[in-house]
């Protein structure tokens, strides 16, 4: 059924040999120089670790303010879910949904879609509806924007020092490391591989059934 | 192999092998003969529906993009931002708002706001109309450039969303009644559309099509892939 050896080319679909690289290469196509495949320097509980850290540090920016603004005397607060219910008080529900899916749901799904398929890889176990999920976390993947919010806290930042005085919280902090270990999450992680720890623990569990 | 395969897709390609490599899990994998692109078929790993290109992408890129395209004119004609300043409203489009930032003396960032809303988000539907008619015309012209050039329009997309950002955290700051309000105007809606359109345009749209127009290449080159 499958040809382990060949990869076709994901942008021009040239069919080629898939070159074995060591750890820090990255295969290139030879006609269009798409990336094909790459073997980071990291294993995958480096990987776990950054899905990990990245996790908490999301909570943690969700439950306080990203930026404050005190002009007069009154104080107000922005949190990220705070500002998808300010958008829904101004009728901007398409606003707010996309505000929610994109700085929300999108970047959490990641995550815990990560722990749930390489905690259990990691302890040598399969997690129930392995594919399915892997799936959902390729398909939601574009759709995360952590970082261009963060680009939008400092623009957002620029403008109101104009109108008031704009204090950065706790989740500003939180969200920029989330922002990092979710980069260095990317980096990290080896598509490749964990599809072979998949194969091999599927087959291992399938020698079990029959024996 | 049968001869329609042969016909349909340049030697060389996995295509015309019957071979599909799959979206989500990247194996490579043989199509059933006769049911090419039919749904049936999934990812005998991860069970993705297998296809050897995806499907409709020609027709479903050009109506995203002529969606965009119209969703454009509002995005930069209607407010994003209405300032209510003691009863005197103002309103600021995505243009105004970029103005605003380089006439206080911003320029930095009115440069990135500026590349980010306005540059980006048009050079992405030049950019696929282009790759879209390049295909159709079975463009065999600079071929690995407009191969980058897809892959820098998939990257990029997503940070036109930041003037939906800078518009959203604004209106849930400056609350201070009647002295000073900000709330999200009409445009926002448009523009979030043009971003979330054109992305999806980006995704609909296969590269490997404009390859398919190369009748000759060498077999050669494919065995020595660089690392």
């Amino acid at each position: 059924m499958t040809q382990p050896t060949l990869v076709a080319c994901h942008d021009c679909d040239l069919l080629q040999r898939r070159p074995v690289l060591e750890a820090g290469q990255q295969a290139r196509c030879v006609r269009c120089g798409a990336r094909l495949g790459r073997h980071p320097y990291s294993p995958v509980d480096h990987t776990l670790a950054y899905v990990l850290g990245a996790l908490t540090t999301f909570i943690i920016g969700n439950c306080y303010p990203v930026v404050s603004l005190e002009s007069s005397g009154i104080m107000t607060h922005a949190t990220l879910l705070g500002a998808v219910r300010a958008l829904h008080a101004d009728n901007m529900d398409a606003v707010g949904a996309l505000v929610l899916f994109t700085g929300f749901i999108a970047p959490l799904t990641i995550l815990l879609s990560l722990t749930y398929l390489l905690l259990p890889l990691e302890l040598g176990r399969l997690a129930p509806g392995f594919a399915h999920l892997f799936r959902l976390f390729i398909s939601v993947s574009p759709w995360a924007m952590v970082e261009v919010m963060m680009l939008g806290v400092v623009v957002s930042f620029v403008k109101l020092a104009h109108m008031a005085t704009a204090i950065s919280g706790i989740g500003l902090w939180s969200f920029g490391i989330t922002m990092l270990l979710m980069a260095a999450m990317s980096a990290s992680m080896d598509q490749a591989d964990i599809w072979r720890r998949f194969e091999a623990l599927r087959h291992g569990r399938l020698r079990e059934a029959r024996a | 192999m049968t001869t329609w395969r042969k016909n349909t897709f340049p030697p060389g390609s996995a295509a015309a092998q019957g071979l599909a490599s799959c979206h989500a899990c990247g194996l490579l994998a043989r199509m059933p003969e006769q049911t090419h692109d039919s749904h049936d078929t999934v990812c005998p790993r991860c069970d993705a529906p297998l296809h050897l290109r995806k499907p409709n992408s020609i027709a479903r890129t050009w109506a995203l993009v002529i969606t965009a395209c119209i969703l454009y004119v509002p995005a930069n004609v209607l407010p994003v931002m209405q300032t209510t300043t003691l009863g005197a409203t103002q309103n600021d489009t995505i243009l105004s708002g970029a103005a605003y930032l380089w006439n206080t003396g911003s320029w930095d960032l009115a440069i990135i706001v500026f590349i980010a809303s306005i540059v980006v988000p048009m050079a992405k539907l030049i950019a696929l109309i282009t790759l879209l008619l390049s295909v159709q015309r079975r463009s065999q012209h600079q071929i690995q450039q407009r191969t980058r050039l897809y892959r820098l329009v998939e990257i990029v997309g997503k940070w036109s969303m930041l003037d939906i950002y800078v518009a959203a955290l604004l209106a849930t700051l400056v609350h201070f009644g009647s002295l000073l309000t900000i709330r999200t105007g009409p445009g926002a809606i448009a523009f979030g559309a043009v971003v979330v359109v054109t992305m999806f345009a980006a995704k609909s749209f296969d590269p490997r099509l404009m390859w398919d127009a190369i009748e000759t290449q060498n077999h050669d080159r494919a065995e020595h892939p660089r690392s």
